[in-house]
């Protein structure tokens, strides 16, 4: 799946997430987080596989995190790749 | 015992807050709603939020139902919303604005293809039919008996008043609905939800509501702030004297089964089978609920 | 005359040579002067400015100067005063106030310019707690909890050389309270201790009032100066943050839990008492004991401690006889103080001081306590946040939760992603051995040393699991957090309310 535009999902709410991802030549994932101490390894994990699955091969993924548990990373980083892919007919079994 | 459905607790599907720490309140059922709660710009956000969350085991370890409302059919994003919950594992769709027992033969005929292509069991996902029109409340019946996976029709009380040309009050401009909708789900033998009460700051005006439903016969009401369903589950809860009375009906149908006695009687009463099996529902459900309490 | 005294000292010396400090009488009023003047023997305790009072006072570089926090985030002195300090050029000072809070930010620069070098506090929150995390000062802060600090007061560790203390109403005496006048704190408990044992005392007051002022929390025979100032605090701010009431669905199940484990722990019984701490679900707890005790013909014989507006409503409506009020946690609370003769004032060293005479912690039955953290060996964090930095206060829970026979802690499993419950907490504040019952919203755990209360809340139908199995929940839902990283510098010293050490707190590493 390529990213064609900049997009962004989720809110600044805490226990949710906003991810910015844009156009990029290789996978960058800066992870800006509240619990970063605690989970940043994790959060960055999830963001990975999540990208992963929908092959992602290239895009600048920007995470702001207000301490979401991983569902929510997952759903709203695939939301965000989603909508800069520009793509309507989903693969739900590489969503869930 | 039966399924109990007596709190369903309405969630906003886009609120990632909500979704991950509602299920600590402990509703009979949750459901995520991705029709009215959820704008239209945030459509698809909120129907992968519901797709990841549904993947939460704790929902399943607390035994408690997941219900999503998807958008109408007829809208761009319904059949959208199926194909996600229905692959996410959900247990109810719930329908927005059925108007006929056609409504919820077109949904079937989707979510049995869907059970199909993503290898889920033909006949595991559940429906529940809202009914928010006139001309559901007429169709009630049909719309009730329409298919083996409805598990309950529910009134919503928004759309149908402004149908009907009138507005929320004492109850009275429901009264026709519920009755309908009630009688309905029981021709069908399937659970009746009523009305959500809006204001969360009224315990008193709540409980009047849950009372008339209780009484009337719903198995359960549609909730929007997780703090009513304590007062629900409470007042739903049988007293001690109703489980003391009902475990002395129980032992005296036992004894005078024993006995080999037609006629039984509990204090110069006679007790007759429909007595008896209201007897043992009551314990039943105190064995889930405890017995109602100050609270 | 002169000379007659003086031979009768002669002759006293003579007789007794042991008598050699008797001096002769030289007139009515030599060490009064200001009686000879009518306008200074009622004026003479009166100080135009913060600064004069400093002055007559003689406050030096390397003193030990406190403060009360009955105005919480609403006060309106500590900052001001040490602003004055500092004008005026004083250095070096350890600053003792029984707690300090987000308000305090100013405090900052007061300690970047050496004014302030040591403290000792409860606890504190914000900016200046982030920075003093982050190694703002040299010397560690002490924390200490309420009852401790009087002990540390009473051995002289702190050793108050002049404590600063607003009131909203005094006589030119010295006769003071937070009862009357405009703004309002309530109870002076922690005032009251620094008034008896600070060597100089200095009341800013809003408002004089016709001699004698009653009641008299602080009295005349403890005062030297006082200054009358615009504003001493703000008290419609002192049930902003920790003591705020909640309508949050989450807070209030977990408030109904702790209800529910109180009805059933086998100390809700007719004379019982009770404490709750603050933090919203410890607040809200007491509302749903109203209709328990009606339904249970039972009513409390005091309830102690933080009193809040539900405390009082409960004690108007008869369910409670006595409040013990060390701290008036809102504006409802400081008036009932005012207005109802069985809510009684108590000073910290009578709340909960293990080296007084007597405690009222020690005839405590419930109390209901916050916590940032608890671990599986149910000791409590309520100072550090998970990420290392202080967030919080000592306040009175290892007084109280060691004092009580039943300590309950109530806390959300989850904050966001946080776990509140971990294998090991950050920074103990109370040791698990006074800790009784863990309340969540995901579930109750009781302490395996007390197996009767579990059998209680089990009988009731209460959702009882073991300690761990919560665990397991929360950290299935969060995943299992990394354990933080800290400099090896102490930043922080955390006293026991007897004085010893039970953990420090490190520099937090970025």
């Amino acid at each position: 799946m390529k990213i064609q535009k900049e997009a962004l999902a989720g809110t600044l709410e805490s226990s949710d997430l906003m991810v910015k991802v844009s156009p990029n030549s290789g996978i960058e994932i800066i992870v800006n987080s509240e619990v970063n101490k605690q989970f940043g390894a994790q959060i960055r994990s999830v963001v990975e596989s999540t990208l992963a699955q929908l092959n992602v091969t290239d895009g600048l993924i920007v995470i702001d995190d207000k301490g979401a548990l991983d569902c929510a990373i997952k759903a709203r980083v695939q939301c965000a790749v989603l909508r800069g892919a520009e793509v309507e007919e989903l693969d739900w079994s590489k969503l869930l | 015992m039966k399924k109990l459905r007596r709190s369903m607790l309405f969630l906003p599907a886009a609120n990632a807050a909500m979704l991950s720490t509602s299920f600590v309140y402990k509703p009979d059922s949750i459901m995520f709603d991705l029709e009215d709660a959820v704008s239209i710009k945030e459509k698809d956000a909120a129907r992968l939020l519901v797709a990841q969350t549904l993947q939460l085991p704790i929902y399943k370890e607390s035994g408690i139902e997941t219900v999503v409302r998807i958008n109408a059919l007829n809208t761009p994003f319904g059949l959208k919303d199926l194909e996600a919950v229905v692959r996410a594992g959900v247990d109810v769709v719930r329908l927005p604005m059925t108007n006929s027992a056609e409504d919820i033969h077109e949904l079937e005929q989707h979510v049995e293809r869907i059970e199909k292509e993503c290898g889920r069991p033909v006949g595991s996902t559940k429906l529940m039919a809202a009914i928010e029109s006139a001309l559901g409340v007429v169709n009630a019946v049909s719309i009730a008996k329409s298919s083996p996976r409805l598990i309950g029709i529910a009134l919503a009380a928004f759309d149908y008043l402004v149908d009907m040309q009138t507005e929320r009050g004492d109850g009275t401009e429901l009264f026709y609905a519920r009755c309908a909708v009630l009688h309905a789900a029981r021709v069908a033998k399937i659970d009746a939800f009523d009305v959500v009460y809006s204001n969360v700051n009224d315990d008193a005006g709540f409980l009047n509501e849950v009372n008339l439903a209780k009484k009337l016969g719903f198995n359960g009401k549609s909730l929007i702030n997780p703090r009513q369903i304590e007062l629900l589950h409470n007042a739903y809860a049988p007293t001690a004297e109703e489980v003391e009375y009902s475990k002395k009906v129980v032992e005296a149908a036992e004894e005078g089964e024993k006995a080999g006695l037609g006629v039984i009687s509990l204090n110069g009463k006679m007790i007759d089978a429909p007595i008896i099996a209201r007897a043992r529902t009551i314990i039943e459900l105190a064995a889930v609920s405890g017995v109602r309490k100050a609270i | 005359m002169t000379t007659c005294t003086n031979n009768n000292i002669e002759a006293i010396k003579a007789q007794q040579p042991d008598l050699n400090n008797l001096v002769p009488f030289t007139g009515a009023n030599t060490t009064t002067p200001y009686l000879n003047d009518p306008v200074a023997k009622h004026t003479r305790k009166l100080c135009q400015t913060i600064e004069e009072a400093i002055k007559k006072c003689e406050l030096r570089d390397g003193m030990t100067i406190s403060f009360h926090h009955a105005f919480r985030e609403g006060d309106k002195v500590i900052n001001k005063v040490i602003e004055t300090i500092s004008n005026m050029g004083i250095k070096d000072l350890t600053l003792a106030s029984s707690s300090l809070l987000s308000c305090n930010t100013p405090l900052i620069q007061h300690i970047k310019n050496g004014v302030v070098t040591q403290i000792y506090t409860s606890g504190m929150r914000g900016e200046l707690a982030d920075a003093i995390s982050h190694g703002l000062m040299e010397k560690p802060v002490h924390i200490h909890s309420h009852g401790g600090r009087v002990k540390l007061i009473q051995s002289g560790e702190i050793n108050i050389d002049v404590a600063f203390l607003a009131v909203s109403t005094t006589d030119e005496m010295g006769n003071a309270n937070g009862v009357s006048g405009k703004s309002q704190c309530g109870s002076l408990g922690y005032a009251m201790v620094d008034a008896q044992f600070a060597k100089k005392v200095v009341l800013l007051t809003e408002d004089f009032v016709t001699y004698p002022n009653n009641p008299a929390s602080i009295r005349q025979d403890q005062v030297d100066y006082i200054v009358k100032i615009d504003e001493v605090g703000d008290p419609t701010k002192i049930s902003v943050g920790a003591a705020r009431i909640t309508s949050n669905p989450r807070e209030l199940m977990i408030a109904r839990y702790a209800a529910d484990v109180i009805e059933h722990s086998g100390y809700f019984k007719d004379g019982f008492s009770i404490q709750t701490g603050s933090g919203a679900s410890s607040t809200a707890a007491t509302r749903f004991l109203e209709n328990r005790m009606r339904d249970k013909n039972i009513t409390a014989s005091f309830a102690l401690g933080g009193i809040t507006a539900s405390i009082v409503d409960l004690h108007e409506k008869g369910l409670v006889k006595r409040l013990l009020d060390t701290q008036s946690f809102d504006g409802t609370a400081g008036q009932s103080l005012g207005r109802n003769k069985d809510h009684i004032e108590v000073s910290t060293n009578v709340y909960a001081n293990p080296a007084s005479k007597g405690a009222s912690v020690d005839e405590l039955d419930i109390v209901i306590l916050s916590a940032l953290e608890i671990d599986l060996n149910f000791n409590v964090n309520v100072l550090t946040g998970s990420d290392g930095v202080m967030r919080g206060a000592s306040g009175g829970h290892c007084d109280t939760a060691t004092g009580a026979n039943l300590t309950i802690i109530v806390a959300p499993l989850i904050r966001s992603r946080i776990p509140t419950l971990i294998e090991k907490v950050t920074t103990v504040v109370t040791p698990g051995e006074s800790v009784d019952v863990l309340v969540t919203d995901h579930g109750i755990a009781v302490n395996p040393n007390r197996p009767e209360v579990a059998e209680r809340l089990i009988a009731a139908g209460l959702p009882v699991m073991k300690i761990e199995d919560l665990y397991q929940r929360a950290i299935s839902l969060t995943g299992k957090p990394m354990p933080i990283e800290f400099e090896d510098k102490i930043v922080g010293i955390v006293r026991y309310r007897d004085g010893s050490v039970i953990d420090v707190v490190r520099q937090v590493k970025d």
